[in-house]
């Protein structure tokens, strides 16, 4: 599903190396999970992947089903089926939530050639996918992000995950500030998603994410680079030992 | 004091051959030979004028009306039952215009309120204009009161239940217009006026608001899509007890608009709104919106919102002021000016003033100028929304506040569709 090649990113404005070489490949309907240190290139690498400008890509390659996601825009990477739930999901006031599902959701299915969906239907679509992660007809019409608690905000990325239906979805910390419902309610919402055609790399610190959401394979990110690979039982190690440890292993 | 010579000299330029409509009552004559004499005092606006400094009055000093091209699509209030009354070339067009009858209204051609030897407009008519003028000269203002000939007058002695919309239509690509509407709105009394069309290459409007105690005056009003507009327009309210004036106006594309907003806040407990969104597209777009809102009375609230969207050499301005004299204690003042910039072409201009003479007073004043947020871009753009759809969505939210100044959903509704088709058509 992707597949990522020697990728190396460096800040455009200033001279500076972020990933330094990161090879990754995520089969269909697997999840992976990768962790790492504060600073390690994790969320870089989720922009990088979706597009965001601020990076340059001075070597390596990122696929998506043998496509080429480096040289498109972040729209039709979307389009083409890759979804990023940000660390920090953005406020936009003056944009309302619906508003903003269903724009998404039309330029998609138009980007593909597929029917747009009315405000009915799409309204439908929306009121059964809120209910699960329970999402509020009141939060649907507020202004994207803005006044929601954290929690909030972490379920709304995963509402429009269930809703744009992608199949390669990228997950940066959307454990983080999360109560123990709430990781519950998202943790449902993404194995509701899990399905032979859909896969996750999903980015965490912590491994209680890994309790409800478990993974294929975990990774360990560290100063730009995956450090090493494993089944469930890494996640485990870095849990009780801390990444010092593992980080001294490598070396 | 003597006019310099380069004022003196434009005046006499654009006024030669003009004289102050014929017939009328001699109250009405009476007026119009005192506007022109002011207006002659005064002088017409140069550069250097202090409210002129950052918008060039060339393009209304020229004494040949400029030729503009007729716009086919002027976006109007179609969805709106409304009681019509149409201006084409700047002369009232009886065949395009409903009857003039409303209950709770009583409306007249201005044509015919000024013929009249008894007539309530005798004691308006000029009279809010020239208390304007207290501190500042509002040139163009006056030039309406002296040459005007139609117009629209509305008295409301009840809540009119149906807008009235005054449309102007163009069929002669020179055509210069000077319209006057007056309005009177009684104790207790509710109006709404929708202004909307092209008017005319060179478009003069004056509008007059007088209103009583406890009465409620809107207007809504829609500039665009003429690409090769110049208007120049004036509002005059004077606000009596616990009365409310709000007014908006959507300005699309026009070469050279400048809109004025002068209130007086007389009555205790009076509210004031008035806002304006302006988008514009190119070097020879420029918008300005001069407001000047006096509070002379005690709690009363007045309100400016004010966004301009601007990009490819596009100038905004704005110029407002909030000015509170002594006696007007529990004053609660608020203006906002802000632009989007959407490239590096763009420019606004801003000149928020504050006067305070009284000690109970809340105002604030804030002016910001700005590109699109590019962190929200993104996240639009990641979510599968094509970066000018992404674009049109911010700009639609950064003039929602102004758009919400609107206070009938419809109205507000209308225009935002307006909104949306510019930014479809992209300008
Ligand atoms: N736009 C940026 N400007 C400056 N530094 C950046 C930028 N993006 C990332 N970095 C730096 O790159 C490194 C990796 O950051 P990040 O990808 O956010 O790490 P992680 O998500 O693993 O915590 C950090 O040192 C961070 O400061
Ligand atoms: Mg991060």
């Amino acid at each position: 599903m992707l597949k990522i090649s020697g990728l190396k990113v460096k800040l455009e404005e200033e001279d500076k190396q972020i990933l330094k070489g990161v090879d990754l490949e995520v089969g269909a309907g697997q999840v992976h999970a990768i962790m790492g240190p504060n600073g390690s290139g994790k969320s870089t690498l989720s922009y990088v992947l979706s597009g965001r400008d601020g990076y340059e890509v001075t070597e390596g390659s990122a696929e998506l089903e043998g496509v080429d996601l480096l040289d498109m825009e972040p729209e039709e990477r979307a389009a083409a089926g890759l979804f990023l739930a940000f660390q920090y999901p953005v406020e936009i006031p003056g944009v309302g939530n619906m508003t903003f599902l269903r724009t998404a959701y039309n330029a998609q299915r138009k980007a593909r050639g597929e029917e747009e969906a009315s405000a009915a239907e799409f309204l439908k679509i929306v009121r059964e996918k809120a209910k699960d992660l329970k999402i509020d007809a009141e939060m649907l019409k507020r202004p994207v992000n803005v006044g929601f608690s954290g929690g909030e905000k972490k379920r709304n990325e995963i509402l429009q995950m269930a809703v744009l239906e992608p199949k390669m979805c990228i997950l940066d910390e959307t454990d983080s500030g999360l109560d123990v419902d709430a990781m519950k309610l998202v943790s449902d919402g993404v194995n509701a998603l899990r399905n032979e055609g859909r896969s996750f790399l999903v980015i965490t610190h912590y491994q209680r994410l890994l309790d409800h959401i478990t993974p294929d394979v975990v990774h360990i990110m560290a100063n730009g680079r995956i450090v090493k690979s494993g089944g469930p039982e890494l996640a485990l190690e870095v849990e009780k030992n801390g990444y010092a440890d593992l980080m001294d292993e490598v070396q | 004091m003597a006019l310099a010579q380069a004022k003196s000299d434009a005046t006499e330029a654009r006024l030669s051959g003009m004289q102050i409509p014929e017939g009328g009552a001699g109250w009405a004559r009476a007026a119009r030979q005192d506007a022109l004499d002011r207006l002659t005092g005064m002088g017409l606006p140069q550069r250097r004028d202090e409210y002129w400094r950052f918008t060039n009055p060339a393009e209304f000093l020229k004494p040949e009306t400029p030729r503009a091209e007729i716009a086919l699509d002027a976006p109007g209030f179609d969805d709106t039952d409304v009681l019509r009354v149409v201006f084409t070339d700047g002369v009232f067009d009886a065949e395009a215009s409903d009857a003039l009858s409303q209950e709770g209204l009583e409306i007249e051609r201005f044509a015919d309120a000024v013929t009249k030897h008894i007539h309530w407009i005798k004691g308006l008519l000029g009279v809010l204009e020239t208390a304007g003028q207290d501190r500042v000269d509002r040139p163009f203002a006056t030039f309406n009161t002296a040459f005007a000939e139609d117009g629209v007058v509305l008295r409301a002695t009840g809540k009119v239940s149906k807008p009235v919309h005054v449309e102007y239509r163009r069929s002669d690509d020179t055509a210069e217009a000077v319209l006057r509407h007056m309005v009177r709105v009684e104790d207790g009394a509710e109006l709404t006026l929708l202004e909307s069309g092209v008017g005319a290459s060179r478009l003069n409007t004056g509008l007059e608001v007088d209103i009583a105690d406890r009465g409620v005056f809107h207007h809504v009003r829609m500039q665009g899509r003429d690409h090769e507009r110049r208007a120049a327009t004036h509002v005059f309210a004077r606000l009596g007890e616990e009365s409310t004036f709000k007014s908006f106006t959507l300005s699309l594309n026009g070469m050279m608009t400048r809109n004025e907003v002068i209130i007086t806040l007389k009555g205790d407990d009076a509210v004031a709104h008035v806002a304006g969104a302006a988008l514009g597209d190119g070097r020879d777009f420029h918008h300005d919106d001069t407001v000047f809102i006096t509070h002379d009375a005690v709690n009363c609230e007045s309100r400016q919102v004010f966004k301009k969207v601007l990009r490819n050499g596009a100038t905004g301005v704005f110029q407002g002021k909030i000015l509170v004299q002594p006696d007007a204690q529990k004053t609660d003042g608020y203006q906002i000016s802000q632009s989007l910039l959407l490239d590096e072409d763009a420019n606004f201009l801003a000149k928020p003033e504050l006067e305070i003479y009284a000690d109970d007073v809340q105002c604030s004043h804030g002016s910001t100028s700005g590109a699109i947020d590019e962190t929200a871009l993104f996240y639009l753009k990641s979510r599968g929304i094509p970066e000018d759809k992404a674009q049109d969505l911010l700009v639609l939210a950064f003039v929602a506040e102004a758009l919400a100044e609107i206070e009938d959903e419809d109205l507000a509704e209308t225009l935002r569709t307006q909104l949306a088709g510019w930014l479809e058509r992209r300008r």
